[in-house]
């Protein structure tokens, strides 16, 4: 079967979800939409067996194949393994959401059509070959995720954060199609399998860094990495399924995803080693730091994970290392990567949801007012438990194991010798270690806070009990997986992270067995790694048992002073800072915009000019001086004169009209005898059409001008008067080409039968123009006719729009 | 105050039939000589003026009661259907076709088609100016 289809189907299926919501009002619609992961799990799942045996699995279909461009499934062991995230935690929150959400009171019929584009959107990106349809998919993410995340868009809140995200992950989305379009470029070809083959020729291309850092802010921006995670804590505003399911598990990840996709491309670049190593490391030392501020539930773990991701993303990038180095440990880094995604997967979205079951059930999600809650929601608080105890890295649960992985690879990475990772390579285990400290803090801070010590005197707005049955099976399951993982991690690392592994370092492994980690909990005291983890146990218990004391100094840093601050202020600039620019230049007076039209005419002509050097005076193409010429010159200069400093109007067209007659006895010298006519004879016409136009206008006044208008006014008429005169000068002087006039002379007798050459050319060579002019003149007399005609009409009517 | 321009309309009457002649004159000699349909029209227009000057509006419109406005259109079609009647010959667009003919009282005359085209541009140009005075003249 063509399994590229699949990526559509939960498409399809929100299709037909308003249908279901509206007619099938008696049954929950979450229901319906369940089959659709549950389905596309098991179907995914029957590749792991082959792919585990280093296979892979291609479909494709067609989409513009003239341009290169199709939607390719291509299923190897990373794209399985995030496409079995999907549709695995898919299913889970679907499930969970059934629960959450209430049939009667919601817009379900939204929601779920809203997943659905999602969870096809997050298909197509982690299963596409061809980076166009990727980077489809990857808008279609964030698009879908805005969607989800003002789905209570009646909140202002709600809008603010669908927007915030929007904004930043598709300035992100486009920074990483130019990448892509550099690629496409580079590689002279869309398909990610074939750039990865033709890599080696990109080394050295004047593209490759820009490419590499334009996809990089990409999946950056997504990914929320510093600065761009700025948009995942305002995004908590969405419904809590919607929390646990994009950003924790899957939207957040393809940024990784992304990063882990492109290593065999990029990693050779110092660049690029540098640039994920070190942003993830300031990510997760960031995002850790800050989670502890924190008083809201979702915000803690909003944080969160934006530091988990931070230390994926450093692990990818040392294991980045592993193209330059034979290190093993750095091989390991991936592994450890990938490993932690999986955990972080499991262990995050269960605390999303019960966090979810916390605000469910008490009505807030303020830590600050919740407490005491172990014994009321005991099932609640074991899986919480079990989810932090795992962020904060202690044994028996996943996130032990890949805590000290990471541990490990940091250390390693001070012993890299290229790129100046010695000098600075002591700093990456000490950021990583006092990050570590802090997640130990918030994951003590985030399950003790809500639910051991004494409730609190204020009542709860509601009265807090254990969530109902089926609002638990899924975080249950996922606790279940994570304290399962721990016991089982090499059988994990088998079937998913060493496949994947290959899949990110295809040059190194021929086979994913090859891949030489095995996964251990206890390494013996030797290790350095198992005494950092007991300094963060220790250090780490004292200072959330200190947290009261120190708590406090988060406060010092000011409002003001912080990203969100920057954010805002650039939309502000953004949205009123370009009203005033635009408001500053865009006067709504013809004479400004006149000034800028005339001095940029003035500006461009007499720079090409110049620096084209066209200008050039060539003295003997000029024919002598003549006196009858000589003095109509005069004349017509005197008359302009008179025109510009007319006090009165009727002074100005009569003026006007010796410029006119002055200019058909250029004519007449110049040997036009039907121009001449035509002038002598459009002159007075107009004159006429003057005088009786003007008869009823009140006299010149002064229209606001100032002096200072008025010498601008005449620097810019000097200017176009003398860029004009320049043009006329140089075009003159340069004829590149013989005229066509004697081919006219010759024929007009023989081939048109007639002896005036200029009415011949206008009624028979060229009669095109002379058809279309009189369309011209038609249209004006039309014109005034329609105009005076519904003045007049309107005087009658005082209202027009009567 | 009424005033007696006798001597204006008199001299009008003469005048602009010795314009107008002089107008049509000019538009058939054009392709010979300096003329043609554009400034025989805007002649005619001229003559038209002088009579608009000595007499008022209504008198000149009662006087030459044609509506300038279907001028123009007739003008226009004339030029047009000149200039696609070659297609008919099947030759292209604007072919204009000239030949020598023996006329009753004129003799051997050459025709032309360009001329119908110049008649078309002739009478769009007396059509929009005459509709142009005419309006900004009536609104006054």
């Amino acid at each position: 079967m063509e399994f590229v289809y699949l990526i559509f189907l939960p498409m399809l299926v929100a299709l037909i979800i308003p249908l279901l919501f509206k007619k099938l009002n008696g049954v929950h619609t979450g229901w319906f939409v369940l089959f659709v992961p549950v389905v596309l799990f098991i179907y995914y799942a029957g590749f792991a067996r082959s792919i585990m045996d280093g296979g892979h699995a291609v479909s494709e279909l067609q989409w513009i194949p003239s341009l290169g461009i199709s939607f390719v499934s291509y299923l190897d062991g990373l794209s399985l393994l995030f496409t079995l995230l999907i549709t695995g935690i898919g299913a889970l929150v679907v499930l969970y959401s059934i629960f959450y959400l209430d049939k009667s009171r919601e817009k379900l019929h939204h929601f779920y059509v809203y997943l659905l584009l999602f969870m096809s959107a997050m298909l197509g990106v982690v299963q596409s070959d061809n980076v166009i349809s990727l980077y489809l998919f990857w808008e279609l993410t964030s698009i879908s995720s805005f969607l989800l995340i003002g789905y209570w868009n009646t909140r202002d809140r709600s809008r603010f954060g669908a927007l915030k995200s929007m904004m930043i992950t598709v300035f992100g989305g486009l920074m990483m199609l130019g990448g892509f379009v550099l690629l496409g470029i580079m590689g002279d070809s869309f398909s990610i399998r074939e750039l990865i083959a033709n890599s080696a020729s990109f080394i050295g291309h004047e593209y490759f860094t820009l490419a590499l850092i334009l996809i990089l802010l990409g999946a950056f921006t997504k990914s929320a990495q510093f600065p761009f995670y700025i948009w995942l804590p305002d995004a908590m505003e969405a419904p809590t399924p919607v929390s646990a399911y994009l950003h924790s598990a899957t939207m957040v990840k393809a940024g990784l995803y992304l990063v882990a996709r492109f290593t065999p491309i990029f990693a050779v670049s110092e660049v690029w080693v540098w640039l994920v190593t070190g942003i993830g490391l300031l990510t997760l030392f960031w995002g850790s730091f800050f989670a502890v501020k924190q008083i809201d539930l979702k915000a803690i773990l909003a944080f969160s994970t934006v530091s988990q991701l931070g230390l994926i993303m450093s692990l990818l990038g040392a294991g980045a290392i592993a193209f330059h180095s034979d290190d093993a440990l750095f091989k390991f880094a991936t592994f450890a990567a990938i490993f932690h995604l999986i955990n972080h997967a499991t262990f995050k979205g269960s605390l999303f949801m019960i966090a979810g079951i916390v605000d469910h059930e008490t009505g807030t999600r303020d830590i600050r007012k919740l407490g005491g809650l172990m014994s009321i929601m005991p099932v609640s608080f074991t899986v919480a438990f079990i989810g932090s105890m795992s962020m904060a890295g202690l044994p028996p649960f996943n996130g032990f194991l890949s805590k000290e992985m990471f541990l490990q690879s940091m250390l390693a990475i001070q012993h890299f010798e290229l790129f100046n990772f010695a000098t600075w390579g002591m700093l990456f285990p000490i950021v990583a270690w006092i990050a570590s400290v802090f997640t130990f803090i918030y994951s003590f801070y985030f399950v003790f806070k809500t639910f051991a010590g004494k409730r609190k005197k204020e009542p709860l707005p509601n009265t807090p009990h254990e969530a109902p049955f089926g609002m638990l099976i899924s975080p249950v399951i996922l606790a279940a997986l994570v304290v399962g993982i721990f016991f089982i991690p090499n059988v994990i690392g088998k079937w998913f992270v060493k496949p994947a592994v290959m899949a990110i370092q295809p040059a190194l492994y021929n086979h994913p067995s090859d891949v030489a980690v095995h996964v251990a909990a206890w390494h013996g005291f030797a290790s350095t790694e198992l005494w950092m983890t007991i300094a963060i146990v220790g250090v780490g218990a004292i200072l959330y048992l200190t947290l009261a004391k120190w708590q406090k100094l988060y406060d010092i840093q000011p409002q003001s002073l912080s990203l969100n601050a920057l954010y805002d202020a650039t939309m502000l600039f953004g949205e009123r800072g370009m009203n005033q620019l635009s408001r500053f230049y865009m006067t709504g007076l013809i004479r400004t915009y006149l000034l800028y039209m005339f001095a940029f005419i003035i500006a461009l002509t007499t720079a090409t000019l110049f620096i084209k050097e066209a200008f050039v005076v060539d003295m003997d193409s000029f024919s002598a001086l003549n006196a009858y010429g000589l003095m109509t010159a005069v004349i017509l200069i005197i008359a302009v004169c008179m025109v510009v400093l007319a006090k009165t109007r009727l002074a100005a067209i009569i003026a006007l009209g010796a410029v006119g007659y002055s200019v058909a006895l250029f004519f007449v010298i110049f040997k036009a005898p039907d121009l001449a006519l035509t002038q002598l004879v459009i002159e007075t016409v107009s004159v006429a059409l003057f005088l009786l136009a003007f008869k009823h206008l009140p006299a010149l006044r002064n229209h606001g001008q100032t002096k200072r208008n008025k010498i601008a006014n005449l620097i810019i008429a000097a200017g176009i008067g003398v860029t004009v005169t320049l043009v006329a000068l140089s075009a003159h002087s340069q004829k590149l080409l013989p005229s066509i006039s004697h081919y006219y002379k010759e024929t007009v007798a023989t081939e048109a039968g007639g002896g005036n050459i200029v009415n011949v050319i206008l009624v028979d060579y060229r009669g095109f123009d002379t058809l279309f002019e009189i369309a011209v003149l038609a249209i004006a007399g039309i014109g005034v006719l329609g105009m005076i005609r519904l003045r007049l009409a309107r005087k009658e009517r005082a209202d027009e729009n009567k | 105050m009424k005033t007696n321009d006798v001597i204006l309309q008199t001299t009008t009457k003469v005048v602009f039939f010795i314009i107008f002649l002089f107008s049509i004159h000019i538009f058939f000699a054009g392709h010979y000589t300096p003329g043609g349909g554009f400034v025989g029209g805007l002649l005619t227009t001229g003559a038209l003026v002088l009579l608009l000057l000595a007499f008022d509006l209504k008198t000149v419109k009662q006087a030459l009661p044609f509506n300038f406005t279907i001028v123009t259109g007739i003008g226009l079609l004339l030029a047009l259907g000149t200039a696609s009647a070659s297609l008919v010959f099947n030759v292209p667009f604007f072919t204009h076709a000239f030949d020598d003919f023996t006329l009753p009282l004129f003799g051997v005359t050459s025709l032309h088609t360009a001329m119908l085209f110049d008649a078309g541009v002739y009478l769009v140009v007396v059509g929009a100016a005459i509709t142009i005075i005419q309006s900004i003249g009536g609104d006054a």
